[in-house]
């Protein structure tokens, strides 16, 4: 007994585990989702089959009834008609017309003797008229049920009108039956739905699983499979295939930074390490160690110039520096521009020029801008032969690219000048890391100037383009304006407007001779 | 002036306090920021300089806020290695009055550090005319006269002269005026400032005996009288 009853315990506790074991795969969404799809789907059916039932049931009771209620109403038309004999014959005519032999009728007198029908007495149980009762009447020895209704005639008569329901209950029965046999197809059907829908959801999310954790260790190379049908699947599989194409190239730029930085900065930092050393070794008296020490301080700075603008260039590239956006006139920060470099220009007999329009509503960041334009300025400016003239325009007007930008309004800030220009194939470089054209090579600068203004121009998602003029050269920045009656859409400044820049819209360089 | 430096690397710390001292300043000194912190609510000082991270879980802008919560307005300047444009508007937004990256020259920092000392003894009255020796300036009227004789300006040159006339007898870097005359925070490649510099001397400076205007070398501009 004891031993029993510590197997039974045993058995229900390891019951128990296999149960939670079940209910632990409820973390798992794909058990989740195909247990939701079951029950939605099984109690779906079940309210469904139930319908039906009570559909067809109450059908039948509402026939009976109704045909009880025209028999009752036509045997007493004949009453009417004829007295108590048209009655009693025409309750004879009507058992014996009747095929299923389903009728009941008894027509009794003051004293419930019986005086037609194929009932032998009154049923005790039928105290009231009008009423519906269900009694169990015996009939040529077989037990039936019946739906009966009594009405009551002049002169103390009395008439019972039924149905033998025996054949529909029967029916009933057999409807249940059915329907709960359906009922329990459904059930398995449902549970191998969901068995299916389950293996479904995992296949499609270990897929996404198993190649985004390649990805993450390290196999850039993958990408999302695309069915091409073009579903939610496919729009996900795009999105983190988009996403990881971007991480490709930002991954290239800082790889393309870090090689530009060992080869480049290379070069200042030997340079400022071999004079010091040499000073340190070398210098006999305070002089020369103090000039070769401010020569190697100035390296340095040269080097976190040279840094700074490297950690610039990236950061802009990688788009994260849209906090400061803002809109502001583009006209009076240009006017400063100009103005702060007009001396500077001057003083070499050059000609600064500006021309624009009273006012460009621009929406950017303006420190960049300032920026961008001041290392055009700059770069035309040491270029610019003497008595040269340099020109800052400014224009608005549409972009009708040919690219698959819309087109829209653009102001161009186009720098002039009319130096040694550049050829064609520098043209195509000049915006890189650290390049410097072969005629450039002995003027001071790091090669940066330009990536930056590209970069800039860029994460405004506009263009920059150099067109040859004779002579001299002309740097065209190309930006997108904000829509002319738009001026609540254009995003608030301390958002972060990854809408109105999309990041793909990488400018192509381009190159008119 | 007595100024608190909070600083971790004992080279830099060593460095600053050093040149410091040798211009004439009290220097107190901390290497970490619960040191910092103790003292710059302790005492008082004139300006406090304040290195951005610093260990001990009390971190620069920790101290700066905490300083300014309780109402205390010494200016501080921020040190710091994090160069970007956000990091800085963090630094100021805290409650820093001026912000300073690394790598530095010293003389841009000495330059920055006794232009905000000068800046808290003055702040008190607002001024309507600056004076350094015969050079006077009125600013409602926005004139210039040298020995009773008017001098015309530019706009940008009158913004020029009254920044280095606000700051007589200090070092003014070509940073410093990049700021605060035209408010680019960033370095043109070339020396625009000293083309402005030069052209500002030749209004004020050259028709006259004394030149006020000093190169200052390695450093930047000085107004001064002598």
């Amino acid at each position: 007994m004891e031993q029993s009853s510590s197997r039974r315990s045993h058995f229900l506790r390891f019951s128990l585990r296999s149960l939670r074991n079940q209910v632990g795969g409820l973390r798992s969404a794909g058990v989740r989702f195909a247990l939701g799809y079951a029950i939605l789907f099984w109690v779906s059916a079940g309210l469904f089959l139930s319908v039906i039932w009570w559909g067809t049931a109450s059908l039948l009771q509402r026939q009976v009834e109704a045909s009880v209620a025209a028999d009752a109403r036509s045997l007493s038309e004949r009453w009417a008609d004829g007295g108590l004999s048209a009655l009693a014959i025409t309750i004879e005519d009507r058992l014996e017309d009747n095929v299923d032999d389903d009728a009941l009728y008894l027509l009794v007198d003051q004293h419930a003797e019986r005086i037609a029908g194929n009932l032998p007495s009154w049923p005790e149980a039928v105290a009231m008229s009008n009423v519906w009762y269900q009694l169990t009447i015996r009939r040529a020895g077989v037990r039936g049920i019946a739906e009966v209704q009594a009405f009551d005639l002049p002169k103390g008569y009395r008439l019972l009108v039924g149905r033998d329901v025996r054949g529909r209950s029967t029916l009933r029965h057999l409807l249940t039956d059915t329907l709960f046999w359906a009922w329990g197809v459904i059930t398995v059907l449902t549970l191998i739905g969901a068995f299916l829908v389950r293996s479904m959801f995992r296949r499609m999310i270990s897929s996404i699983a198993r190649t985004t954790s390649a990805i993450a260790h390290g196999d850039m190379d993958r990408r999302m499979p695309v069915s091409g049908r073009g579903d939610e699947l496919d729009e996900v599989a795009e999105a983190i295939n988009e996403m990881l194409e971007r991480i490709t190239r930002l991954m290239d730029g800082v790889k393309q930074v870090s090689n530009a930085i060992a080869h480049d900065l290379r070069t200042p930092i030997t340079r400022a390490r071999a004079q010091l050393e040499y000073a340190a070794l070398h210098a006999k008296d305070e002089n020369t160690l103090r000039s070769a020490i401010e020569e190697g301080v100035a390296d340095l700075d040269n080097i976190t110039a040279v840094f700074e603008a490297l950690l610039r260039i990236a950061q802009i590239e990688a788009g994260s520096r849209r906090s400061a956006f803002a809109t502001f006139d583009l006209i009076p920060v240009l006017q400063d521009i100009a103005e702060l470099y007009e001396p500077l220009a001057d003083d070499q007999g050059i000609r600064l020029v500006l021309r624009a329009p009273d006012h460009v509503e621009f929406h950017g960041d303006r420190s960049m801008i300032q920026q961008a334009v001041s290392n055009l300025i700059d770069n035309a400016i040491k270029f610019s032969p003497p008595n040269g003239t340099i020109t800052l325009s400014i224009a608005t007007g549409f972009d009708f690219g040919s690219d698959d930008r819309s087109s829209g309004r653009v102001v161009t800030v186009d720098v002039s000048d009319q130096g040694i220009g550049m050829s064609p194939a520098d043209m195509e470089r000049a915006s890189e890391r650290f390049f410097r054209a072969n005629a450039a090579r002995n003027t001071p600068g790091s090669g940066l100037g330009l990536s930056l203004v590209q970069a800039i121009v860029q994460l405004h998602g506009g263009s920059l383009r150099f067109v040859l003029q004779d002579p001299g050269l002309s740097v065209q920045m190309r930006l997108p304006l904000p829509e002319e009656n738009g001026k609540k859409q254009v995003p608030d400044m301390t958002e972060d407007s990854q809408t109105s820049h999309p990041p793909d819209r990488r400018p192509l360089l381009e190159i008119q001779s | 002036m007595r100024i608190l430096l909070v600083e971790d690397d004992p080279t830099v710390r060593g460095f600053v306090v050093k040149g410091l001292m040798e211009t004439g300043h009290l220097v107190e000194q901390a290497d970490n920021g619960k040191d910092g912190l103790f003292l710059a609510v302790s005492e008082k000082f004139d300006v406090i300089i304040l290195d951005r991270m610093l260990p001990g879980g009390i971190d620069g802008l920790r101290i700066l806020e905490t300083l300014r919560a309780q109402t205390n307005a010494t200016p501080v300047i921020i040190l710091s290695a994090l160069a970007d444009v956000d990091d800085r508007v963090a630094g100021l937004k805290a409650g820093g009055d001026d912000y300073l990256t690394k790598p530095f020259a010293f003389s841009e920092l000495l330059a920055r550090v006794e232009a905000l000392g000068r800046r808290g003894r003055n702040e008190a009255a607002p001024q309507t005319k600056l004076e350094v020796k015969d050079l006077e300036m009125d600013l409602l009227s926005r004139t210039v006269k040298r020995e009773g004789q008017k001098i015309d300006l530019q706009p940008r040159e009158f913004r020029l002269l009254e920044f280095l006339m606000r700051h007589a007898g200090q070092v003014v870097t070509r940073t410093m005026l990049l700021e605060g005359v035209w408010d680019y925070h960033f370095d043109p490649q070339t020396n625009v400032i000293d083309v402005h510099v030069s052209r500002l001397r030749q209004k004020v400076d050259k028709p006259f005996e004394q030149p006020l205007i000093h190169t200052v070398r390695n450093a930047g501009y000085m107004l001064r009288a002598d």
